[in-house]
């Protein structure tokens, strides 16, 4: 795994496909392969009949490689269980590398096919030519060319060398879905059996000759500045070598990681707080809301836009309110860094590549040539890990100690000195027809900038954070005027992606507020949205399909209720109905039915898995998510204050796939933005009590 | 500095450290055994656990001197090679995601398992509610430790 690219290549006997992986904003339509000469992935067919797939994607808990060696191995007619993967050591020239977005199906749905294509293609040639006899008559399959005249056969590995000398053909056609013997299947994860032994390495495992451990304190404001340090205290505790200031405070060098925590926590800093110690939760909500009553800039104008709620005949509004939340992936970030005069490496689990070299050229001064980032398994990302702060302090450390370094992060500093998704609010009016139906929808966003203004992610444009607005400005409802506002807030922390980005608060906030629209013009839910996803035929598939697995409108269990909610992001369209109970105050949510339109599905376990996963993981910021401010410091710690759902609180999920050949969509965001309103949905049929702040936690149910 | 002498994973080891570093970087960064995961340090979340004389302990935070000629086992120790009960149904069940929680898991089902050699779903969750799994593998772990179960039944612990 820590082969480098240039090692890779150097120890080529075999055959050797390169081909190119399109980054973020490269796919232009779905599934749209990108024509270029660049190069930034290999397959190699070793002489020892190993097939290697050389990726710049992370493995962050996604199944990636597996879903990515399927996609290879369907054209190449490998032997599947001879599939390693191994993680290229970065070379800037690749362009932006990463993992965000849920976009590594998405753009090597192409590639990996077509590379594979090639390679076979060549293998089969060199047979034929080993053989005397047309290609026609050359069938590979399982890692194996037979002779279909005579039935002799040769394992790849036999003709992977004369192969290499051929040239990779173009243009060739790739197998339609009906001859699939991959794609589509449950093949088990390549990367199961080394994490249930322990052997999976983490950017936290690495350990490299030489190497001390380092903590740092970091200004509790964020932007503040050390004005002053003792470090008398710190270098007293057994195991602190020696304590050192950066430019995001002081770090503390030690024999190993506890000593580092304890040094970085005896430390007695004085520190220039700068101007967001000005800031605190209940005056940044009062401050957001504020905003929502003025107009903002144009995320969305549609029809008469807000002049229609004149012509409605019932009005509703509504405010909606979320939290800050933190990431908190279960490995706490961390980073190893080795600055030498001659060289530069980092080794670290991150989304980030591309952004860790440049920051390690500028730090360092070193040709690219001299930089190598070694892509660690990631223990959980959900965006975190697309930052590339924990990176450039553990370089610019590893510059001043002058042997390799290890900056670990400890759940404090993880929660404390975090990138935070967003708190926000959303002002919403609706006016219904005289029948009852949706009209027009206004929305008034405040909402921080979710880092969507150029390094990675949606554009502005018009003062408008397109990642921010996701959700509501995008909303594929018929309602006939629509007008949505957005205000760049800020609430004293820097925030960012978060999995799901935008769609994370704003689906919970637009499909609560239908909700609340057809409750208003007395209407089912589920009609209001199959009326008004007439003309889009996968979301009103998924919702069909939730609302007849969960038996909407069918007698449930006593005391039992249930709420659907729809969401069409990443390229996929999923449905989810939530049944939850609420007795004596106490919440409950028993089932989650979910359908989901995710294209055509590589490896339906996986997208199981992520389903249920994203279920967990936006369930625990409904329950419980929330990081408050006071004097710009987070208040939560750990995870007794920041606690997640566990598994007696985890729900039952079912899932439903759509079978589809369209482009794969993504799978690892898919689920996340409709469990929160759905199970609000739910509570409000449990209830009458409709929730529009998250999270639950805290409120009455009553 | 003191020198601690224990059991690890079947085999005498010694290990000079100052006597309160807890056990969780004794294991990872004295003795380099890092399939043993730090999460929280606060005995929150699971990712930590490992075997002292059979039970299910939180690493982070049992000092060094309290494992002074106790029996200590981790994921690396658990089996030779995969085969307790609680991998072979991790593996049959593809568990994991990140994976990084995993440890812990197995570890802390592994102990349940010693125990309870059937559980409930109710006695899975009361013992496993305090391991965190940010991936969300919950309904995953719960069916692997039935699993589990049935194959210690059918075949016993390695
Ligand atoms: S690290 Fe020990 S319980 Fe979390
Ligand atoms: S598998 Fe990722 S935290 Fe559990």
């Amino acid at each position: 795994m820590n082969a480098t690219r240039r090692g890779f290549l150097k120890t080529t006997a075999g055959l050797v496909v390169g081909f190119y992986l399109p980054g973020r904003g490269e796919v232009a339509a779905q599934g749209t392969a990108v024509t270029t000469q660049r190069v930034n992935a290999w397959v190699r067919i070793g002489t020892d009949d190993s097939v290697t797939l050389m990726i710049h994607k992370s493995e962050m808990g996604q199944g990636t490689v597996t879903s990515l060696s399927q996609l290879l191995a369907e054209e190449l007619e490998c032997d599947w269980k001879k599939i390693r993967t191994e993680f290229p050591g970065i070379d800037p020239a690749f362009g932006l590398q990463g993992v965000f977005g849920s976009q590594s199906i998405r753009t090597g749905w192409g590639p990996l096919r077509n590379a594979g294509a090639q390679a076979r293609e060549m293998l089969l040639q060199a047979a034929a030519q080993r053989w005397g006899i047309g290609k026609s008559l050359c069938r590979a399959s399982d890692g194996v060319i037979s002779n279909t005249a005579n039935g002799e056969k040769l394992t790849f590995g036999k003709v992977a060398d004369a192969a290499s000398k051929l040239t990779p053909p173009t243009g060739l056609t790739l197998k339609n879905p009906g001859q699939y013997k991959l794609i589509g299947k449950s093949m088990k994860r390549l990367d199961t059996p080394d994490k249930v032994t322990g052997r999976t390495k983490f950017g936290i495992d690495v350990r490299v000759p030489g190497m001390v451990y380092a903590a740092i304190a970091r200004c509790p404001v964020a932007g503040g500045k050390v004005a002053s340090f003792d470090a008398t205290k710190a270098k007293a505790i057994a195991g602190v070598r020696d304590a050192v200031q950066i430019s995001n405070g002081i770090a503390v060098i030690a024999d190993n990681t506890w000593a580092a925590f304890a040094g970085a926590k005896a430390l007695e800093i004085k520190w220039d707080e700068g101007p967001n110690a000005a800031f605190n939760t209940p005056a940044i909500r009062k401050a957001f809301t504020e905003q929502t009553l003025l107009p903002g800039a144009s995320a969305r104008r549609q029809g008469n836009g807000a002049a229609a709620l004149d012509t409605a005949g019932k009005k509703i509004d509504a405010v909606y309110e979320a939290p800050f939340l933190a990431h908190a992936p279960m490995e706490p970030l961390n980073c190893v860094a080795h600055v030498r005069p001659d060289g530069c490496d980092v080794w670290a689990s991150t989304q980030m590549q591309t952004g860790i070299s440049g920051i390690a050229l500028q730090l360092t001064g070193l040709r690219p040539d001299q930089i190598t980032i070694h892509t660690q398994y990631l223990g959980g990302g959900f965006g975190r890990r697309a930052g590339t702060d924990y990176a450039r302090e553990a370089i610019e450390l590893a510059k001043i100690v002058k042997v390799p370094v290890k900056v670990t992060w400890s759940r404090e500093h993880d929660l404390q000195n975090g990138i935070y998704r967003p708190a926000s609010v959303t002002r919403f009016a609706g006016g219904l027809d005289a029948e009852g139906w949706p009209l027009v929808l206004t929305a008034n966003i405040a909402c921080p900038p979710m880092g969507g203004s150029g390094s990675f992610g949606g554009g502005r444009g018009g003062g408008v954070d397109s990642t921010s607005v996701e959700g509501i400005a995008d909303l594929r409802y018929a309602i006939p005027h629509m007008q949505v506002d957005y205000h760049s807030v800020t609430g004293g922390v820097p925030t960012t992606y978060w999995r799901a980005v935008g769609y994370t608060q704003n689906t919970f906030f637009g499909e609560s507020f239908l909700d609340e629209m057809a409750v208003a013009g007395g209407k089912d839910p589920v009609d209001v949205r199959r009326r008004l996803l007439a003309d889009v035929p996968r979301l009103l598939g998924v919702l069909n399909l939730a609302a007849e697995k969960a038996g909407w409108g069918k007698p449930l269990p006593a005391g039992h209720h249930q709420g659907i909610a729809v969401v069409n992001n990443i390229g996929s369209y999923t449905a989810q109905v939530a049944e939850v109970s609420v007795t004596g105050g106490k919440l409950k949510v028993h089932r989650v039915v979910c359908a989901t339109d995710c294209g055509q599905v590589i490896n339906p376990a996986i997208v199981e898995q992520q389903i249920r996963s994203a279920i967990v993981f936006g369930l625990s910021a409904a329950l419980k998510g929330e990081i408050t401010i006071d004097g710009g410091r987070v208040q939560q710690s750990n995870f007794h204050q920041y606690d997640v759902v566990r598994m007696d609180e985890a729900p039952a999920v079912e899932v439903h796939i759509v079978p589809s050949t369209e482009a794969p969509g993504g799978m690892g965001e898919a689920g996340v933005p409709t469990i929160a309103p759905a199970v609000c949905n739910a509570i409000f049929r449990a209830t009458g009590k409709r929730i529009r702040r998250l999270p639950i936690q805290g409120q009455e149910l009553a | 500095m003191a020198t601690i002498r224990f059991t690890l994973n079947g085999k005498p080891q010694a290990v000079d450290v100052s006597p309160d570093l807890p056990l969780l970087w004794v294991l990872r960064d004295a003795l380099g055994l890092t399939g043993t995961k730090f999460g929280c340090g606060m005995a929150i979340c699971g990712a930590c656990t490992v075997h002292v004389n059979g039970t299910a302990v939180r690493s982070c935070s049992m000092q060094a001197a309290a494992i002074a000629d106790k029996n200590v086992v981790t994921i690396e120790g658990l089996s030779a090679d995969g085969s307790h009960p609680v991998q072979k149904a991790w593996i049959e069940k593809d568990v994991p995601q990140c994976g990084y929680c995993q440890s812990g898991q197995i570890m802390g089902a592994a102990a349940l398992l010693a125990k309870n050699a059937r559980p409930s779903d109710a006695d899975i969750d009361e013992v496993m509610k305090f391991y965190i799994c940010r991936c969300g593998t919950y309904q995953d772990i719960r069916s692997a430790i039935h699993r589990a179960a049935e194959l210690q039944a059918n075949g016993g612990v390695k």
